[in-house]
């Protein structure tokens, strides 16, 4: 039971965290500025093929 | 891998693929003639033919080999077109047996004589037979044919292999044939959405784990830097799938020759793990994976690109960190403790803005591109099914909380929000992705005619308002009617009373099953002609003039 609960603990905490820096990790990376030729670019693939 | 000199000598990989199912013929022999069970021997044996016939055609494909198949022709890829053309087939197939089914259990309720007293056809075995044969049959093949298709054009690659994409076609209806008899003859482990028994699962994991490994190999194999966004969400669909089969199928087998296996979890653990799976197949399967289908053909037939790149990976991200948690609020007021099935609820709730940022995304790709809507029927029917994508996204969560779940739950509005979610948002994309493959994949300039996709949509699309409508309607009577007490304190109805009051909805629903049974019947006769004839000309007559075209 202890271990469980040391664990569940660990997951429950450091998952969120770690869940919450991922996303903004993303955020940020979708949203700067100099990505964005890039990104307009990727929509173009579909497009793009023969 | 290198290959042998002479085209008809067998190479490195279908020499495995020839051992591994000549080994699994002889297995599945042995098991038949050893079986506790006539559903064992009987699956047995299909899989010893099964594997059998595999075998043949390895080595027979090898012996009528002219020559090895160019990677490139012209310059341009090579693209394998002949695995995604069966599963387009058999997704149309698989349609209109599923629908058919459902057609048949929908007039069940109506009239329980058509169980027809045989254990074979009554209402409890159909019914996985048609969620099965909707869900993972007809929308299995269309994410099997577009997800091949789309991954090899947006990575300017041919798939790897010669036998590995055929394996996994084939191996995967293999699975829904051997999952398809199973529920008929009683075999099932009671798990909803996951009925098969312990030998169809590992077989599933084994076609999983190639058909990931297909996927991955043919983005590995990529000339365009990027990889499109599509490609995410199919990942998406495929890694968790795996991770949801194997998570959810724990379960050890009374004997290896015989169809009935003991699960590990029990109880309230095993009902959790059961609505983790059950709600994340909906949220990858049937999500994820068509929304992959939204992101490469709405762009592709609108003929403009996504509406925000940005907008696609937040709402990529949003997605796969968000619907993960929502499973318990399939399990309120049950034996979960409270806080899982609030946390459920609470991440339902937070679902509402990707899913509405991927629908928004979706409609918006078609700003400057609306007048296409009045001239194109098949983006008509990519697009009302967003709509309908919106819809029951909204509807969901809204059903997540506790006080309306009081309400809905175990109740007709369930049957409801998952058909218009079933056959508004992944029925509707997947016939707009097969109206727009079939041309592409047998080299057509456009479908046989845009008449009877029109003819499709408009009956499909009454039929839908038909069900939904009828599913709300007796879903909330029969709510409340369960929980309506007299002045004495008494149920004011018994449940046979419920079932009663029901009877013309659940005719109603059935004729709308029927309109949308009938659309797919007009896809598949088109889908035919087309393949067989080519487009028809119907420009001219519906003036009556003899216009001249604009070419």
């Amino acid at each position: 039971m202890e271990t469980y609960v040391a664990l569940s603990h660990f997951a429950q905490e450091w998952g969120l965290i770690y869940f919450i820096f991922l996303f903004l990790a993303v955020l940020v990376y979708t949203l700067w500025p100099r990505n964005l030729r890039r990104f307009d670019d990727a929509a173009k693939i579909p497009l793009r093929e023969d | 891998m290198a290959r042998p000199a002479t085209a008809t000598s067998l190479s490195f990989e279908e020499t495995a693929y020839a051992l591994f199912l000549g080994l699994l013929a002889a297995i599945c022999l042995l098991i038949a003639g050893k079986a506790w069970d006539i559903p064992m021997a009987l699956h047995a044996g299909i899989g010893a033919i099964f594997a059998g016939i595999g075998v043949f055609l390895i080595i027979n494909g090898a012996l009528h080999r002219k020559a090895w198949t160019p990677e490139l022709i012209d310059g341009k890829p090579n693209y394998n077109y002949g695995p995604i053309k069966f599963a387009t087939i058999a997704a149309i197939f698989w349609g209109i047996a599923g629908f058919t089914v459902g057609l048949l259990i929908a007039l069940q309720l109506c009239y329980p004589a058509l169980n027809l007293d045989l254990p074979w056809t009554s209402f409890g075995r159909l019914r996985p037979l048609h969620t099965s044969a909707v869900i993972f049959a007809f929308g299995g093949n269309v994410l099997l044919a577009t997800s091949f298709y789309v991954v090899q054009r947006t990575c300017q690659a041919r798939m790897p292999g010669i036998v590995t994409p055929w394996f996994v076609v084939l191996g995967y209806n293999a699975f829904i044939v051997i999952a398809g008899t199973g529920y008929l003859l009683g075999v099932t482990q009671g798990k909803e959405y996951a009925e098969p028994e312990w030998y169809a699962d590992i077989w599933l994991t084994i076609v999983w784990v190639v058909y990931l490994l297909t996927f991955l190999g043919t983005i590995w194999k990529r000339k365009e830097p990027h990889i499109y966004v599509a490609n995410w969400f199919y990942l998406a669909f495929i890694v968790t799938v795996a991770v949801l089969h194997l998570g959810n199928n724990e379960s050890l087998p009374i004997s290896i020759y015989s169809s009935k296996s003991v699960q590990v979890f029990s109880g309230v653990q095993d009902a959790m793990v059961q609505w983790w799976y059950g709600h994340n197949a909906v949220g990858f399967f049937l999500t994820a994976g068509f929304l992959a289908i939204m992101y490469y053909f709405v762009p592709k037939r609108a003929d403009r690109p996504v509406y925000s790149y940005r907008l696609s990976i937040v709402h990529f991200w949003a997605l796969i960190f968000l619907y993960i948690w929502a499973g318990p609020h399939h399990l309120h007021y049950t034996a979960l403790p409270e806080w899982a099935s609030t946390l459920g609820a609470t991440f339902s709730i937070i679902l509402w803005m990707p899913s509405w940022g991927g629908m928004i995304n979706g409609l918006m790709t078609l700003s400057g591109a609306w007048d296409k809507l009045r001239t194109d029927p098949v983006l008509r029917m990519l697009v009302v099914s967003v709509a309908f994508y919106g819809m029951s996204t909204f509807e969901g969560p809204l059903m997540s909380v506790k006080a309306v779940n009081s309400l809905s739950h175990y109740t007709d509005w369930t049957i409801g929000h998952v058909h218009s979610g079933a056959l508004g948002w992944v029925g509707f994309i997947s016939f707009g992705a097969i109206y727009c493959l079939v041309p592409w994949l047998w080299n057509r300039k456009e479908m046989y005619s845009l008449k009877l996709v029109s003819w499709h949509f408009w009956l499909a699309t009454i039929g839908i308002v038909f069900y939904i409508t009828a599913m709300w309607v007796s879903g909330i009577m029969e709510g409340l009617m369960w929980r309506a007490y007299d002045k004495l304190g008494f149920l004011e109805y018994s449940f046979i009373e419920t079932v009663a009051a029901k009877h013309t909805l659940y005719l109603v629903r059935a004729f709308g099953g029927g309109l949308f049974l009938l659309g797919a019947l007009i896809m598949a006769y088109n889908v035919y002609m087309t393949i067989r004839f080519s487009a028809r000309q119907e420009h001219a007559s519906a003036s009556g003039l003899n216009l001249a075209p604009a070419e």
